[in-house]
């Protein structure tokens, strides 16, 4: 039966790893917020212009500022 | 449950809209119905030239994927000139206003009222692509704010306030703002509390298993081994996560208030002790198991309970009215200073519906102080040059100069605050159910312990501890400190659904004891929307539209309110001479055109001074001596008040305090039911001395008002609730915030209240129960930790079960949610 200590340690220590991931999660602020996520998961990926970009705006600065700004944001 | 609050705003607006006028004419941007006026452009038709411009800069841009999310996301951006944000450059208000700053990358968060889509949210998203010194921002829907991090040397606090500004959203500043504390870590720690408790009844359960089955007795070694390991687990439960029953205890203690927590609390720590003694002395397993999944149950409760409307403000904070810069003329020239840098000595400059800041002197220009929310009085108050003007008030009319002669913190305007219910208000008057029962529950379950000590010294003393502990553990009252947030709670978000905003769910409670409701008539019964006025008369070119609405904007009247709004004008232009007469009408000249509004005689010069006409009020107009016609407005009562009342006043008496003149009685005697008792002529003081009066006969008051005005009186009762048109941007004194169109809903919301105490009583009944069958094992010192680890958390889960879904059932069946 010795071999049940083994896993009484194995176990605890599995979910001892889960809650340290939880309190690490609410320490980081993931529960502060917990509406706007749930919108935000459902924006597209850029460079698709929107409809309403009609003209193919050839403003080369906007663009770069494009690539930036995504990259920001996944930060 | 809570989405409804995040839309319904915005939904109505364009509701309004859609019914004003076809689909065809909406401003591409806002979605306001476009008039003859409207600027097009890019093939769209625009409302107005900032939501144009708005437009423009987000298609420079590339952004108009913001327009894909939502049909007609925006909101129009007042144009006003560009130096108004001159005071955020001062580094003193700036750095108030940073939340944290290393000298290369500050962070900033701006409180936004306009936020109400995910247009919004994708566009205040994407920020950095609009100015390059802004690495990131993130919104926070609830609260609607914004959190921007920028790079200081590439940007500046005004720049990104312009920058909001331009695009419709602008952030609410104001001296609140300033050195605001960051937000509590409350909710952090109790979320770390429920997810402490949880992992270990998870796994206090777990270790438990081998013991339910009986398989552990033949094994002594392992059955020690996890006694052992369900204490360690359970140490967190019963130091951290149980620390606020604790702590809550303890408060209630010392104020000499047996509520709820104590039992909870003892019953927690002598559950702790005791199985801790049973573990460390071979004797039996304990009762970590019952101990973790209670203490987990009952802070899910909390968490239920603790529900609020993030983005909803009940508290009246004098600091959320004062802007966080005056206009300073010195030499020739305007520069915007902050309030708090405002001496004595400095010449001020105040403009139509702002506030003066300071104790001032009037140097210049005619002032017409409004102090209505400092005193409740929504009348005018003149001053003449050389006269001492207190801080607080609101000028209306033409811009005045002003003199300061005390600083911002020294003014009297903060004792005034202090007298009108400035100071929190604590109720202490209406005990909750639940420290009503707690405290003879708790008394009962002493009495209870006490006996079975008393009858094991007689016949086997050897038991006494057994079955003592045992009656604290199984008495612990959690299912009855579930009931009660459970049922409220629920019944709070499904208000939520009706526009009914609470500040917590203890206020359900306090409306269900209410017998008495007051209703302020202002604004409350009647509604005070533009489609209640129509002008009949010979045609108004637009210059003489705006004359009109400039004179009418200078009076605080509602009549005259209901004017400027029908008309809609551009543009307020100064007006010279204006006079108000009251009770009779308004005068004055703007450019070459002079304007009369007001009663018959006193514009038109002929005819009687009241219309025989009952519900019908009219406002005549004379330009430069001229009748041209009158404004006529039928005093719409909001739909379905009347039956409304008729159902209150069967359970409630009804009272009705008007500031008008009995004249208007017969009017509103006609409404309201004979039943209503009705004042008149009450200033704010009279209807604080009436609502005092009332408590003096014991009666429990509701105070129904529109938030701000009669703070006093809204302050005095034991319920205030404030009823609004748009409860985004607004800030009252009340616990509780109700849409306008849903005033008639009020008497199946009291009725709800009531059924919902009865709810939380049957909960109690269902608790009781198996505290009784629980108590049966336990006075003989029978209850085995099995038992426990069953009853204990099936009563709790019943009790949460029956609660939720009887409320959900029966508000389903009377129509609300």
């Amino acid at each position: 039966m010795s071999v049940i200590w083994i896993l009484v340690g194995f176990s605890v220590a599995v979910a001892a790893g889960f809650l340290a991931a939880f309190i690490w999660a609410v320490r980081a602020g993931q529960y502060d917020d917990k509406y706007t996520p749930s919108v935000r998961i459902l924006f597209e990926e850029e460079e698709k212009t929107s409809t309403f970009d009609e003209q193919p705006n050839s403003n080369a600065e906007g663009s770069t500022q494009n690539g930036d700004g995504h990259d920001t944001v996944r930060q | 449950m809570s989405v409804e609050l995040k839309y319904s705003a915005r939904e109505d607006e364009k509701a309004d809209a859609q019914s004003a006028t076809t689909s065809s004419s909406i401003c591409f941007h806002c979605g306001t119905p476009a008039e003859s006026s409207a600027v097009q452009f890019d093939g769209k038709i625009f409302c107005c030239a900032g939501c144009r411009s708005v437009y423009q800069i987000l298609s420079d841009s590339q952004l108009c994927r913001y327009y894909d999310f939502d049909k007609s996301p925006g909101s129009s951006p007042t144009l006003r000139p560009a130096q108004r944000f001159e005071y955020l450059d001062d580094p003193l208000i700036a750095k108030q206003l940073i939340d944290y700053a290393d000298g290369n990358v500050a962070v900033l968060t701006l409180h936004i009222p306009s936020i109400h889509c995910s247009s919004c949210i994708w566009l205040l998203e994407n920020l950095h692509r609009l100015d390059k010194g802004i690495r990131f921002s993130r919104v926070d829907f609830l609260k609607k704010s914004l959190l921007v991090r920028f790079a200081q040397d590439k940007t500046s606090v005004r720049a990104i306030v312009s920058l909001l500004s331009s695009l419709g959203y602008e952030p609410e500043l104001n001296l609140g703002s300033l050195n605001r504390p960051t937000p509590t870590d409350n909710r952090r720690s109790l979320y770390l509390k429920i997810g402490i408790a949880a992992f270990s009844f998870g796994n206090i359960m777990l270790f438990s298993l081998p013991e339910y089955f009986d398989a552990s007795r033949q094994d002594l070694a392992s059955r020690n081994l996890f006694g052992y390991v369900n204490l360690l687990l359970a140490l967190p439960v019963a130091i951290y996560s149980s620390s606020l029953f604790y702590r809550s205890a303890y408060q209630g203690l010392r104020k000499r208030v047996i509520n709820i927590d104590v039992p909870i609390a003892l019953g927690i720590a002598v559950v702790f002790l005791r199985s801790a003694v049973d573990v460390i002395l071979g004797i039996g397993p304990g009762y970590f198991d019952s101990m973790a999944g209670l203490v987990f149950l009952l802070l899910i409760g909390r968490l239920f309970q603790d529900k609020t409307y993030d983005a909803l403000n009940f508290e009246r904070k004098y600091q959320a009215y004062f802007p966080l810069a005056v206009a300073v003329r010195t030499g020739g020239r305007e520069t915007s200073v902050p309030i708090t840098a405002l001496r004595p000595g400095d010449r001020i400059v105040i403009r139509n519906n702002e506030i003066i800041p300071a104790d001032s002197v009037l140097m210049a220009g005619s002032a017409r102080i409004d102090y209505s929310f400092v005193t409740g009085e929504a009348h005018l108050v003149p001053k003449d040059v050389g006269e001492l003007i207190y801080a607080g008030g609101k000028q209306t009319g033409s811009s005045i100069e002003l003199e300061a002669v005390k600083e911002v913190s020294e003014s009297k305007f903060v004792q005034l605050w202090n007298d009108f219910g400035g100071p929190e208000r604590t109720k202490t008057r209406l005990l909750t159910l639940s420290t009503t029962v707690g405290k003879y529950f708790t008394l009962g379950i002493l009495a209870v312990a006490i006996s079975t000590a008393a009858y094991w010294m007689l016949y086997q003393p050897s038991l006494i501890l057994d079955a003592v502990t045992a009656v604290l553990i199984v008495a612990c009252p959690c299912a009855l400190a579930l009931a009660a947030p459970f049922a409220f709670g629920t019944a709070m978000r499904l208000f939520g659904t009706q526009h009914f905003y609470l500040k917590n769910s203890g206020v359900v409670e306090a409306l269900s004891r209410i017998d008495t409701i007051v209703f302020d008539k202002t604004g409350t019964l009647t509604e005070t929307s533009t489609t209640s006025v129509h002008y009949a008369g010979a045609d108004l070119t637009s210059i003489e539209q705006e004359a009109i609405a400039s004179v009418a904007h200078g009076s605080t009247h509602p009549l005259s309110q209901a004017i400027v709004r029908h008309i809609g004008a551009q543009a307020i232009r100064p007006v010279t001479d204006f006079v108000e007469i009251e009770g009779e009408g308004i005068q004055g000249t703007v450019g070459s055109l002079h304007v009369r509004l007001g009663a018959r005689p006193f514009a038109c010069g002929n005819g009687p001074s009241t219309e025989e006409d009952t519900g019908r009020t009219n406002v005549y107009v004379a330009l430069n001596g001229r009748c041209t016609g009158s404004f006529e407005f039928v005093n719409r009562y909001r739909e379905g008040i009347r039956e409304a009342l008729d159902q209150l006043g069967r359970q409630h008496h009804l009272a009705v305090l008007s500031g008008d003149t009995t004249r208007e009685s017969g009017r509103l005697n006609d409404l309201y039911p004979n039943f209503v008792e009705m004042k008149f002529e009450q200033k704010p003081a009279d209807k604080l001395e009436y609502i005092k009066e009332l408590q003096r006969q014991h009666k429990r008051v509701l105070m129904i008002g529109d938030g701000l005005n009669d703070s006093g009186a809204l302050w005095q009762s034991d319920v205030a609730i404030a009823v609004t048109e748009q409860s985004n941007a607004f800030s009252p004194a009340c616990d509780a915030i109700l849409k306008g169109d849903s005033v008639k809903h009020l008497a199946q919301i009291m009725t709800f209240t009531s059924t919902t105490i009865w709810i939380v009583y049957w909960s109690f009944a269902i608790s009781l129960i198996y505290n009784i069958v629980g108590l049966y094992f336990a006075v003989q010192g029978a209850l085995s930790p099995l038992l426990a680890a069953i009853l204990m958390p099936l009563s709790s889960i019943t009790v949460v079960v029956f609660s939720t879904f009887t409320t959900r059932a029966l508000a389903r069946s009377r129509g609300i949610g």
